[in-house]
């Protein structure tokens, strides 16, 4: 998990460059933060951020200025797994107000909080685009949707177990 | 049963294998376009067809691509946005998802049209595994040579790339998005130039929905003039509906414009009816930012005309009794459903997703959702609803970008619609924690009434 980026990493993130013309190798910034992201824990440290401004031969500020604005990439470690619960008006119409009250209480934490093993982050966010498959939560990369109580419980098991199984 | 001109192969098996789509019939609008038409002729056909962008605007497709500037060496690109992230908005997912090649046809053909060398797609960075079902169609549809140099040995070069966004609705307005394709903050760009003059890396620049490019592929198959006569008047073809809400059958219907907004909603075709034998309360058809109607201006207009799924019938009776086709999001609350806290919600997505660039948006935004928070929590004042209309009115028009717009119609059209509603929440700060207000008069088939 330390900078700089794997062998094989570097060869992925020349590959980003080159989709975009030459000189122009700024517009990778997205995808590479999202790689730097996946790489290096999940989170866009200071030094993770100046490593990928020099990689891009752009000032660092440039970096700070795109990771503060998009809400995907994390300033601050995350848990293992982080819940991203969609809360915008068609999920709030289905139900999301009582899951995301549920996760609060099973994992007893706040929404912005990680639980003290470092697993779990509760994250509320704004609509994911899956309005019709609602309440739904983002975990990782992929979507858990038509959430009830008893899908949440069994996605939390499902995280303890692989997490315990990974120890 | 409605003509599908889009979703029809979607749930073949595996059509999201090359083989499988050109089995079906894929890439033969690539074919009829590269070899038997100039570029013109393919932008011409989009005319006569009278596409109209998908993504929210209904801007006449072919008449975009007109505008394109042809400056001598200088590379133009094609660029699909598929940053869908309009509250109630899933259809481009679903596309994309389900039938990832069509999507990939329309972009060569429009690339063609437009002379793009590289074309890029956008994607809203939570579509994460798209992204992989893209770039294996992209690859699948490069090694049967319908991507790379020389396609189809016609002399036309064209790659596809997936550029993923990271988490913000304003980039799907174009602007932002070019921006953001340039590893920028979403901050839109002052309009003139215009990105068909100046787009990204300050070269012409098409940006078009993702549906709005697949839908080329069809009207290259039939022509454009087929291709017109489905729909009505200046609602042609066939468009994708999301629909979600408390109905019992949420999900992604295409229909071809003609049916009406009262066999949507019940029919068992479509959305099946209000979800747990509940009635109709409020509808906001075309995703959040237009505007919500009550149950009597949604299935008839003002006139007392039946209220059609298209373009023209929506937008019957402008702000103060209609709403607009928008981007298809059709969102429906039924009888319990609070209206306070819907807007509440939305007024919340909106100022967390204000770039912070114009003053009336940035700080507007805020005091909708604090405003709205308020009187949803039982803290409101009477003042509060006037103060609210008087902040959305204050945004609306005064930004550089339609944000600020579509931050303001849903609140507009909430006190406009469900005063009654606001005043409850006001006048019963405690009760008002407990239940919500329901049914009221403007459930009533018979009464219209606007502000």
């Amino acid at each position: 998990m330390s900078i700089p980026f794997s062998e094989e990493k570097l060869k992925k993130f020349s590959e980003i460059v080159s989709r975009y013309p030459e000189g122009k190798q700024k517009s990778a910034l997205l995808p590479v933060l999202h790689l730097a992201q996946e790489e290096f824990g999940h989170w866009l440290s200071t030094d993770t951020m100046d490593y990928v401004a020099s990689l891009l031969k752009i000032e660092p500020i440039e970096v700070y200025e795109v990771a503060t604005f998009y809400s995907m990439y994390n300033l601050k470690p995350i848990g293992k797994y982080m819940f991203e619960v969609c809360q915008t008006g068609p999920c709030m119409l289905c139900g999301s107000d009582n899951i995301i009250d549920y996760i609060k209480q099973k994992l007893g934490i706040n929404v912005g909080e990680t639980t003290p093993d470092g697993l779990f982050t509760l994250k509320t966010t704004e609509c994911l685009g899956a309005c019709g498959y609602a309440p739904m939560m983002q975990l990782g990369k992929i979507y858990k949707e038509h959430l009830t109580k008893q899908k949440v419980d069994a996605i939390i098991e499902e995280c303890r177990q692989t997490a315990a199984l990974n120890n | 049963m409605a003509k599908k001109l889009l979703l029809e192969k979607a749930h073949v098996e595996n059509i999201r294998l090359y083989d499988v789509y050109r089995r079906e019939g894929g890439y033969r609008s690539v074919e009829k376009a590269l070899k038997e038409m100039a570029p013109d002729q393919v932008t011409d056909e989009v005319k006569k067809s009278g596409l109209r962008g998908r993504g929210g605007a209904g801007f006449p497709t072919g008449m975009k691509w007109s505008f394109i500037a042809k400056p001598e060496g200088v590379p133009r690109h094609l660029v699909c946005n598929a940053d869908e992230s309009e509250p109630g908005t899933f259809k481009d997912r679903y596309l994309m998802e389900f039938i990832p090649h069509l999507l990939i046809e329309g972009l060569i053909v429009s690339s063609y049209a437009l002379g793009s060398n590289t074309t890029y797609i956008y994607i809203r960075g939570e579509y994460a595994w798209i992204v992989d079902i893209l770039e294996r169609a992209i690859t699948e549809a490069k090694n049967n040579g319908w991507l790379g140099k020389n396609i189809l040995g016609t002399g036309f070069d064209c790659e596809i790339y997936v550029h993923r966004g990271a988490g913000a609705y304003i980039c799907g307005e174009e602007t932002a998005l070019i921006e953001s394709l340039e590893g920028k903050r979403g901050n839109p760009r002052i309009k003139p130039p215009f990105p068909a003059v100046k787009g990204v890396w300050d070269r012409p620049t098409v940006v078009n929905n993702v549906e709005t490019l697949a839908a080329v592929v069809p009207i290259i198959n039939l022509g454009g003039e087929e291709y017109a006569k489905i729909g009505i008047g200046k609602s042609t073809g066939t468009k994708l509906i999301s629909a979600c809400g408390n109905i019992n059958k949420p999900g992604v219907y295409e229909i071809d414009m003609t049916i009406s907004v009262e066999e949507f909603i019940f029919s068992n075709e479509y959305c099946g009816g209000i979800a747990n034998g509940k009635r109709l309360k409020a509808c906001i058809p075309g995703g959040s930012s237009v505007p919500i109607l009550p149950a009597n201006l949604l299935l008839k207009t003002a006139k007392g005309e039946t209220r059609i799924m298209n373009y023209e019938s929506l937008s019957d009776g402008g702000f103060a009794k209609g709403s607009m086709m928008g981007s298809g999001g059709f969102i429906v609350l039924d009888e319990d459903q609070c209206v306070v806290r819907h807007t509440y919600t939305l007024a919340r997505f909106y100022r967390h997703e204000s770039c912070g660039q114009c003053s009336p948006c940035r700080e507007g935004t805020g005091w909708l959702e604090k405003i709205l928070k308020n009187i949803e929590y039982g803290k409101g004042k009477m003042s509060d609803i006037d103060l609210l209309w008087h902040v959305q009115k204050n945004i609306e028009g005064n930004t550089i970008c339609p944000l600020g717009d579509a931050a303001a119609w849903p609140v507009a059209a909430a006190v406009r619609h469900f005063r009654d509603e606001f005043e409850w929440h006001i006048n019963n700060p405690v009760e008002c924690l407990s239940r919500n207000y329901g049914l009221a008069h403007y459930s009533d088939p018979l009464q219209v009434t606007t502000a």
